[in-house]
């Protein structure tokens, strides 16, 4: 990982405000001269710093990375909860040119699968339209929670939407000539009910393979300039 | 339009089909002038390749003239004579960059099936399963050619279809599978099945410089040729002990290189061919691989073993020991075809060789079902079958 942002939008909130909390009660008790009041005053800049940061070097040094999609929708979803997918594809373009092309939301259905439209609200904000069976549509706003230009978009659904979902793309310089390694994190949390169904319906039984085939197709794209398909040529009777 | 369509196993028939059109903006349509049965095809038949549907076309090996062309497609014009390589390639991922053009990332739609079975996706191939992308083939009146602004070369007018029409698969092939046993100077190699791959490779290896070709087969018309068109010494495994008279014909050393052109249909009288037919008759293994143990027995040490033939599955009691005991090397692979098409044009227009050789039967394609129990059975001393699709077409 080479982004210096590691720790989610929410949790960078709460650490920012917990750390002036929790370094102002230090700083008090340093007044009073108490070794512990050193201790907490150092612990609440720390925690200010990462909610300032966005980066804990604590969190590094360990390898948790919380603005990773999963740990957003973790805390999105309180918890591991629901559908975890994470895949990983090469593609032979620098990493801007590839950021570039997924930051144009409303340009997704192009590789998506199962996406038929996004329309870009404002800055941070899509509005989402998905395929569903029998031609019935889910709908969805999202907003990106965490960027970096060149290196990261982290997105999730937001509060009120049918779907609870979160997730990220990386673009990482591949060693050599090969490019950019794109993976793709997402996390979403089955709903119940008739767009339960409909979720199900989308991902199938191996969620990681339609994440696989839409990663495959945005390879096609940035690097044929097209997606084959051999629909719609001839065949034979049966 | 008419073409040959697959309904399962032993059974193809010509039938009448829609016309293909424009799916993607690199693709061009081509009418066939010239289109032949490759003894892969024959794996088709004999339904061991899977992942096939009733209503398939086959065919890989097709020429023709450009009739209609995508709005992406820069390279080819309306009228352009064309060979098509029977591989597809995008030529700008990872692989077409190293010229390893028939490990393209990009065109194989049903890559997730290949993936399945081989953890990766090789390229696609026209009418070869849709494991391996599922287009339909040529063996058909027009196709539809996908990154058609890579594969096909353009051939000049003038030089007959029957002399460019192999430039689509089995004398890159052939050609391949020669240059892949490194030949240098004094070296003997041994090439079993004298199909059109194995005349391609026996002709190829006199080219790159081979002291010495023998030809391994039990077919007297293959022999003769492989004996008449290309100089070969020849070995009939149905009268002899191959590996005895490899052995005798290099002076105790054995070949410097061994050519499989056979692959995964290898039929023999050793116990070991009769096994391998036992096991894939009750699914037990899915190829057999006869002439590879064979190859790798008689190979010298330090030898190389190439393998134009094709392999599909898994194959069973390969002796591993004797390849690693002495140290051979391994090359194989479907064609780079891009890499061989424009040299071998080069080598047709000088007169270097002339494909054509291998044409034992010329056929309209209303009678291609029937070509291929001809080729499949070897009657008629049938080597190499090439199919006219349009009646009025002379080229």
């Amino acid at each position: 990982m080479t982004s210096d942002v590691n720790v989610a939008g929410a949790e960078r909130w709460a650490s920012a405000l917990g750390g002036a909390a929790l370094a102002a009660y230090g700083i008090k008790q340093l007044k009073d001269r108490s070794p512990a009041g050193a201790a907490l005053a150092a612990a609440g800049t720390a925690l200010m710093y990462r909610g300032a940061t966005g980066y804990c070097p604590m969190y590094s040094a360990a390898g948790i990375n919380t603005a990773d999609a999963r740990d957003d929708t973790q805390a999105h979803l309180s918890g591991s909860r629901g559908v975890n997918v994470e895949e990983v594809v090469t593609i032979r373009k620098s990493p801007d040119e590839l950021y570039r092309f997924w930051r144009n939301f409303e340009q997704l259905p192009r590789f998506m699968t199962y996406v038929d439209a996004v329309r870009q609200l404002d800055q941070r904000r899509s509005h989402w339209t998905v395929k569903g069976p029998a031609g019935r549509r889910i709908e969805w706003d999202a907003e990106i929670i965490n960027e970096i230009p060149n290196e990261l978009i982290g997105w999730r659904t937001l509060d009120g939407a049918d779907v609870v979902s979160a997730g990220s793309v990386r673009f990482v310089p591949a060693p050599g000539d090969r490019g950019t390694q794109v993976r793709v994190r997402l996390q979403y949390d089955p709903p119940g009910g008739r767009i339960g169904s409909a979720v199900a319906w989308i991902f199938g039984k191996e969620p990681s393979q339609t994440i696989r085939e839409d990663l495959r197709h945005f390879k096609q794209l940035m690097e044929a300039g097209e997606i084959l398909t051999t629909a719609g040529q001839p065949q034979g009777g049966k | 339009m008419k073409a040959l369509v697959w309904h399962g196993t032993d059974d193809v028939r010509v039938e009448r089909v829609p016309d293909p059109t424009i799916l993607n903006g690199r693709d061009a349509i081509v009418k066939i002038t010239s289109t032949a049965i490759c003894g892969s095809d024959l794996h088709l038949l004999d339904g061991f390749i899977p992942t096939m549907k009733e209503g398939d076309i086959l065919g890989h090996e097709f020429m023709g003239e450009v009739v209609e062309v995508g709005r992406d497609n820069q390279k080819l014009k309306i009228g352009d004579r064309v060979v098509v390589p029977f591989t597809i390639a995008c030529g700008n991922c990872f692989f077409c960059r190293k010229q390893l053009w028939s490990l393209c990332d990009n065109s194989n739609p049903n890559a997730w099936m290949a993936e399945k079975l081989y953890g990766y996706t090789c390229s696609g191939l026209f009418g070869y399963s849709h494991m391996m992308g599922g287009y339909a083939g040529g063996q058909a009146q027009y196709a539809r050619v996908p990154f058609a602004d890579v594969g096909p070369i353009k051939i000049p007018d003038g030089v007959p279809d029957e002399q460019v029409l192999f430039l689509s698969d089995i004398f890159p092939t052939g050609y391949m599978a020669a240059e892949n046993c490194d030949i240098k100077p004094g070296d003997t190699i041994a090439v079993w099945g004298c199909g059109p791959v194995g005349q391609f490779a026996i002709k190829s290896a006199y080219l790159l410089g081979a002291e010495k070709v023998i030809a391994i087969d039990d077919v007297p018309a293959r022999l003769r040729m492989a004996a008449e068109q290309s100089g070969a010494e020849t070995i009939n495994f149905d009268k002899e002990d191959v590996f005895d008279r490899l052995k005798d014909m290099t002076g105790g050393m054995g070949p410097d290189a061994c050519i499989d052109a056979v692959g995964l249909e290898a039929h023999g009288h050793t116990l070991d061919s009769y096994l391998d037919k036992a096991k894939a008759a009750a699914f037990l293994a899915t190829d057999r691989p006869n002439a590879l143990r064979q190859a790798i027995h008689a190979c010298r040490k330090g030898g190389v073993v190439s393998i134009p033939g094709v392999y599909g599955g898994f194959l069973d009691k390969i002796p591993f020991g004797a390849a690693f005991q002495k140290g051979l090397t391994f090359r194989m692979g479907q064609t780079h075809m891009m890499r061989y098409m424009k040299p071998l044009l080069d080598l047709v227009r000088e007169g270097a060789i002339d494909p054509s050789f291998v044409i034992t039967h010329r056929l309209p394609l209303d009678r291609a079902a029937e070509a291929y129990h001809t080729f499949r059975d070897q009657k008629d001393d049938c080597i190499k079958v090439v199919l006219k699709p349009h009646s009025e077409v002379v080229h």
